[in-house]
This record gives C-alpha cells, sequence and structure tokens, in this order.
C-alpha cells in the first residue's frame, strides 16, 4: 500500500493534464472532474483503511532515504484528512456541475480545481517542512486564481487582501524554515523532533516557533490575522466558497498541529499558552463579527473564523483528549461548513442573493431545502445529537478538567452565540415572508438534472453530519488513537527514519 | 516592426537556438544546463521569430497550440516518475536501461532525462503561452 501514497498527489494532476489537453471540450472536463475526485475518495479510503489496520505507511520519494530527501507520510491524522479532502472534492465538483458558468469552465475551472486538490492532498502527506512549503505554494497559486476567475470587481477586491496577507505568510514560513534549517541541518519533521529534542538552544527555538505560528495562524485565520478570510470568502461563485471554506483553512491548522506536536514540542508551556490565548480571541472575535453581518456567506465566513478557535484551543490544550477533540472538530467542521455554503449557494439560485435583508420565504418555497441547511446549522452551533455536540463536549470536559475556566466558558458563550447566528440566518432567510417585490422560487423551478447535481452533494453531506453525531462512539475512538499518535510522535519518527524500536 | 536585417537574422539564428537550447537540455545531466534553462532558450528562439515577424507566424512555426506542449512536457514528466512505479519501487525513483544502438555502442536512458525533456517543454510552453498572450493584447490595444 506504500506506494499508493503518490496516488493522492499523482491523480489530480494527472487530471489537470486531462482538463489541460480537453480545454475546448467543457463535457469531457466535467466528467474528468467527477471521475478523479471520485476516484481520489476511493484511494483516500482505501489508505485510510491501510493506515489503521497496518500502521503509519511511508513513502520515500525517489528511494533517497530520510531525512535526505522527501518522504510522505500517511498517519491516521494524515489519512483523516485525505478522506475528508476527497469527500469534499467529490461533492464541490458534482455541486458545480450546476453552478459554475461556461466562461469559468473554458478558462480553466477544472484545471485549477484539480491543481487546488494537489495542493491540500500534498499538503497532508509531506513529512517534509520545505515540501509542505511547496504545497502550500501549490494550493495557494490555485486558489488565487480561482478566486479571481471571472473578474467581478468583489472578487478582485477580495483577492487581493487574500493574496497579500498570503503571501506575507509564505514569507514568514520561508523564513522560519530557512532559520530552522540554519539551526538543525535538516527539514524532515520526524528527524527535526529528534534533533530539536537536545536541549541546546531553547530559546531560539520557541523564536522560530513563533514564525510558524504567525505564518500558520494566517492560513488557518487565526486571531489577529482572519480578517482576509470574511473579506474574500463571499465573492467567488459558492462551490468556490466551499471548498474554501471547507478545506483551506483547515489545511493551515493541520499544519499547525502537525508542526506543534511533532517539531515544537519542547517548551509546551510557553508556546501551547501562546496558541490556547489566540485560540480564545479567535472564537471570540469570530463570532462576534458574524453577529454584525447580514449577509450569509459573511456570516458563515466569520464562523469558519470562531471555529477554528476551537480546533486550536484543542492543541493548546495539549492533553490527549483536547487533541482527540480537535481532530473530531476537524472531521465535524470541514462536512459542515463546506454544506452551508452550498445550502447558501441553492438559496442564491432560489431567491437571486444572499443578503439577508434581500431575501425570504424560503421555508415556503422549498421546505426540504430548510432542513438541510437545519442539519449542519444546528451541528455548527453544537445540538445534540448531531456532529458539532461531541466534538464541544470533548473540548470543553478537557478544558474544565484541566481547570481552564475561562477556555470553557469561551467555549460555551461562543457557542451560544452560534445558535444566535443561525437562528438569525434561519429567521431571515427562511421564516420571515419574502420582502415586497422579491420572489423566491420553489426548488422544482431548476431544472430536474441541476437540482441533483445541487441536492445530491448537500444530502450526502448532511447524512454525514448526522452518522458523525449517531456513530460518535467510533469516531471518537478514531480521534482518541490518533490524538495519541499525535502526542507520542515516536511510532512516526521510527517509521520515517526507518529505525525500527530496540527491543 | 519590419526590419530586413533582424527577419534575415531570426532565419538562421532560429535554429541555432534551438540546437543550443536541446545542447543544453542534455548537457544538464551532468555539468550546468537542464531542462529549465534548455526550456528557457527555445522560447526565447520563439520570441525572437515572433518579434522579427509576427504572432501568427511564430505560432505557425510552432504547429501545435503552445498549451497541448505543455500538456505534453506535464505527461511526459509524470510518465518518467511513474515508471519506477511499474517496476515496484517509489515514486521518482531514477530507473535506467541500456538501449543498443550496434553491437559496440550502447545508449544508456533513464527516467531522469525524460522528466528533464518534460520540463523542457513545460517551460517552453509556457513561457510561449504567456509571451504571445501579451503580444495579443498588445495587438488588440494598438
Amino acid at each position: 500500500m506504500n506506494a499508493w501514497l503518490i496516488a493522492p498527489v499523482a491523480l489530480p494532476l494527472f487530471a489537470a493534464i486531462l482538463s489541460l489537453v480537453l480545454r475546448t471540450r467543457i463535457r469531457a472536463q466535467r466528467i474528468v472532474s467527477v471521475g478523479a475526485n471520485a476516484t481520489a475518495l476511493a484511494i483516500a479510503l482505501a489508505l485510510f483503511n491501510a493506515v489503521r489496520t497496518d500502521g503509519i505507511l511511508v513513502l520515500q520519494l525517489g528511494s533517497w532515504p530520510a531525512p535526505f530527501g522527501i518522504t510522505f507520510v500517511a498517519d491516521l491524522f494524515s489519512a483523516i484528512m485525505l478522506v475528508l479532502s476527497g469527500l469534499m472534492g467529490l461533492a464541490v465538483s458534482v455541486y458545480g456541475l450546476a453552478t459554475i458558468d461556461e466562461a469559468r469552465e473554458r478558462h480553466g475551472y477544472h484545471l485549477l480545481f484539480h491543481v487546488l486538490m494537489m495542493g491540500v492532498n500534498g499538503a497532508f502527506l509531506t513529512g517534509d517542512l520545505f515540501n509542505l512549503y511547496v504545497w502550500f505554494e501549490v494550493m495557494l497559486m490555485a486558489s488565487f486564481v480561482l478566486l479571481s476567475l471571472g473578474g467581478e470587481r468583489a472578487q478582485l477586491e477580495g483577492s487581493i487582501k487574500y493574496v497579500a496577507l498570503n503571501f506575507l505568510s509564505s514569507a514568514l514560513f520561508l523564513a522560519g524554515v530557512g532559520i530552522l534549517y540554519g539551526i538543525s541541518g535538516t527539514l524532515n519533521m520526524a528527524d527535526l523532533s529528534l534533533v530539536l529534542d537536545q536541549p541546546a538552544h531553547h530559546g531560539i527555538i520557541n523564536m522560530v516557533s513563533m514564525l510558524f505560528l504567525v505564518a500558520f495562524g494566517i492560513k488557518a485565520a487565526l486571531f489577529p490575522l482572519f480578517f482576509w478570510l470574511p473579506a474574500s470568502y463571499h465573492t467567488p461563485p459558492h462551490p468556490v466558497s466551499a471548498i474554501f471554506a471547507g478545506l483551506l483553512t483547515k489545511v493551515g491548522v493541520y499544519a499547525l498541529i502537525r508542526v506543534f506536536t511533532l517539531v515544537f514540542r519542547q517548551d509546551v508551556d510557553f508556546t501551547h499558552q501562546i496558541i490556547l490565548i489566540l485560540a480564545a480571541f479567535t472564537m471570540v472575535t469570530g463570532v462576534l463579527g458574524a453577529a454584525a453581518q447580514m449577509d450569509m456567506r459573511r456570516i458563515l465566513s466569520f464562523h469558519i473564523v470562531s471555529q477554528i478557535g476551537y480546533m486550536v484551543m484543542g492543541l493548546g490544550l495539549f492533553t490527549e483528549l483536547a487533541l482527540a477533540g480537535a481532530v473530531f472538530y476537524i472531521m465535524h467542521h470541514i462536512i459542515v461548513k463546506t454544506n452551508l455554503f452550498l445550502v447558501a449557494g441553492v438559496v442564491q439560485r432560489l431567491s437571486g442573493s444572499n443578503e439577508l435583508k434581500k431575501i425570504g420565504g424560503v421555508y415556503r418555497a422549498a421546505p426540504w431545502l430548510a432542513v438541510l441547511f437545519l442539519v449542519p446549522a444546528l451541528s455548527l452551533a453544537g445540538i445534540p445529537p448531531l456532529s458539532g455536540f461531541f466534538a464541544k463536549l470533548t473540548l470543553i470536559v478537557d478544558a474544565l478538567r484541566g481547570a481552564s475556566w475561562v477556555m470553557a466558558a469561551v467555549a460555551l458563550s461562543v457557542g451560544l452565540l452560534t445558535l444566535f447566528s443561525m437562528t438569525k440566518i434561519w429567521n431571515e432567510v427562511f421564516w420571515k415572508p419574502a420582502p415586497e417585490g422579491t420572489q423566491t422560487l420553489p426548488l422544482a423551478a431548476i431544472p430536474l438534472r441541476e437540482r441533483i447535481a445541487l441536492l445530491l452533494p448537500i444530502i450526502v453531506l448532511a447524512t454525514c453530519t448526522v452518522g458523525i453525531g449517531l456513530g460518535a462512539g467510533w469516531m471518537f475512538d478514531l480521534a482518541q488513537q490518533t490524538a495519541e499518535q499525535l502526542l507520542d510522535p515516536r511510532d512516526y519518527v521510527n517509521a520515517v527514519l526507518g529505525v525500527t524500536e530496540a527491543p | 516592426m519590419t526590419s530586413l536585417i533582424l527577419r534575415t537574422a531570426a532565419r538562421y539564428l532560429f535554429p541555432i537556438i534551438m540546437l543550443f537550447s536541446i545542447y543544453a537540455l542534455l548537457r544538464g545531466h551532468n555539468e550546468p544546463g537542464g531542462g529549465f534553462v534548455g526550456g528557457l532558450a527555445a522560447a526565447s528562439a520563439y520570441i525572437l521569430y515572433a518579434l522579427a515577424y509576427d504572432v501568427a507566424a511564430a505560432r505557425h512555426l510552432l504547429r501545435i497550440d503552445s498549451r497541448t506542449v505543455i500538456a505534453t512536457g506535464l505527461i511526459i514528466a509524470l510518465g518518467s516518475a511513474l515508471v519506477s512505479v511499474v517496476l515496484g519501487q517509489p515514486f521518482m525513483t531514477g530507473t535506467w536501461g541500456e538501449l543498443a544502438i550496434t553491437s559496440t555502442y550502447k545508449l544508456k536512458l533513464g527516467t531522469p532525462l525524460f522528466f528533464d525533456i518534460g520540463v523542457y517543454l513545460v517551460v517552453l510552453g509556457v513561457t510561449v503561452t504567456i509571451l504571445f498572450a501579451l503580444s495579443d493584447q498588445e495587438t488588440e490595444a494598438r
């Protein structure tokens, strides 16, 4: 199964090349897009299964042994992320069939989507810091173009903020990588974890770790550098928003968790305390920002920020239970957030806008859509028995156990405010009658094939949300195993460096 | 711009630059050079031609769409990296084989060369695509 580790990267690349060859044939490109994403999901599931049964998978690219070459590693955390990215890729590519206009498709929407998935999967798999930077760049280049593709005024305005801050983040990341290489002479994360364990240079390592915290913090939309996110995510077409909202910031969170469990674990009292404080501020500012917004996608964008706070809070508490909570939260959040943006797309289709003041009466026109909105919305707010409840519960229980009363209080009240925002969307978009002079179409107004492409992904993702909630025991076991692996990186290090444990 | 001197020179320079670009590509195996600079040199030949004549003539000279060149290059590079996977080794492992030209002369061929050829084509394709697109806009602006 080790050789298959390259597939999540090679397959999207191949699909991107195919879309380039088929650039004038849009129908063929669509088939390639859905086919490739479905295959990617299948491969991700197979890899996940292999990791669960056989342990960590390692691939030394070009047969150059670690720590000299680039290593691809799949532990449970990576495998879970791969499955999630596969699922999102498939859901959004199907949804995109009905929403992306032909002009965008002709200008390479499908190609860019494949490149984006390649970058995301590469970032989840790599075990080398510089290589991680490269995958970040691949992902960002594709996302820059996807964000501005179409060239509408609002899109370009959002893109400028997005590009500027992400470039800054990349520069800091690269600087951090350079300094770290200067200190340790290696960039393989497993090797770094060994080298930095020597107590010789704590001070400078803390400094470098802060560079990484800021760099990944910008990408993950952590306080105080989150403002690019709500400024840009509501501008592109809905499928693009959805995949960005679901996956991109979570790549930043993934990188944070990976680096701060594997590499920077020498001075937990200092580094993880800072992370914890940032997490609290992120939660609060995100949710307060959302309360002030009056556009469906903008509200949801601010909620990404506040939810990122929960995941990072799990990292900051740095216990097994808290990390399990963070992993659980990521699994729940990616699915729910993507789904909410997809629902927002259908609302836009039915009522012509996402501005709360201009629309209404969606419940009357399309009651089932309202139900499909309620599932992820209530899950986001943490209502049992949906997935968000268990994710929040785990984190809050751990905060109480560790006597972090403030964190527990923040997490609880932010959950309440999230419910407020979701209620606001519900009242304004679904419940209140459509404002004078506007009309909300029923679902039947959309042609059948497009209706299937729009609703099928939403239904599947909503089912996943309910499924995670009902199968929370199983999911929690999985999250806990993942957290064990993260907290005790010996297996990871041994697998990468090819050391067999001394008896 | 129409300059008889440039046009005449471009005709003779074009094959020389192309030849040099291939030399740079093959030399890159052990010495400075390689697919990237080779591709840039080749692209410069087309740009020179486009300057001396016009973009349409340079496009005609390339015969196939420059984006197809990119795709071909990518496929060659990806294919060369996948050879080792088929042989049961990790992705991108260098794999070598011998091609017997006569009984005494043998040509040693490896996947790194094909990867480099892929890079060459991608760089050529990308550079030419960008510059053709830019000069198209320039003509439109006029």
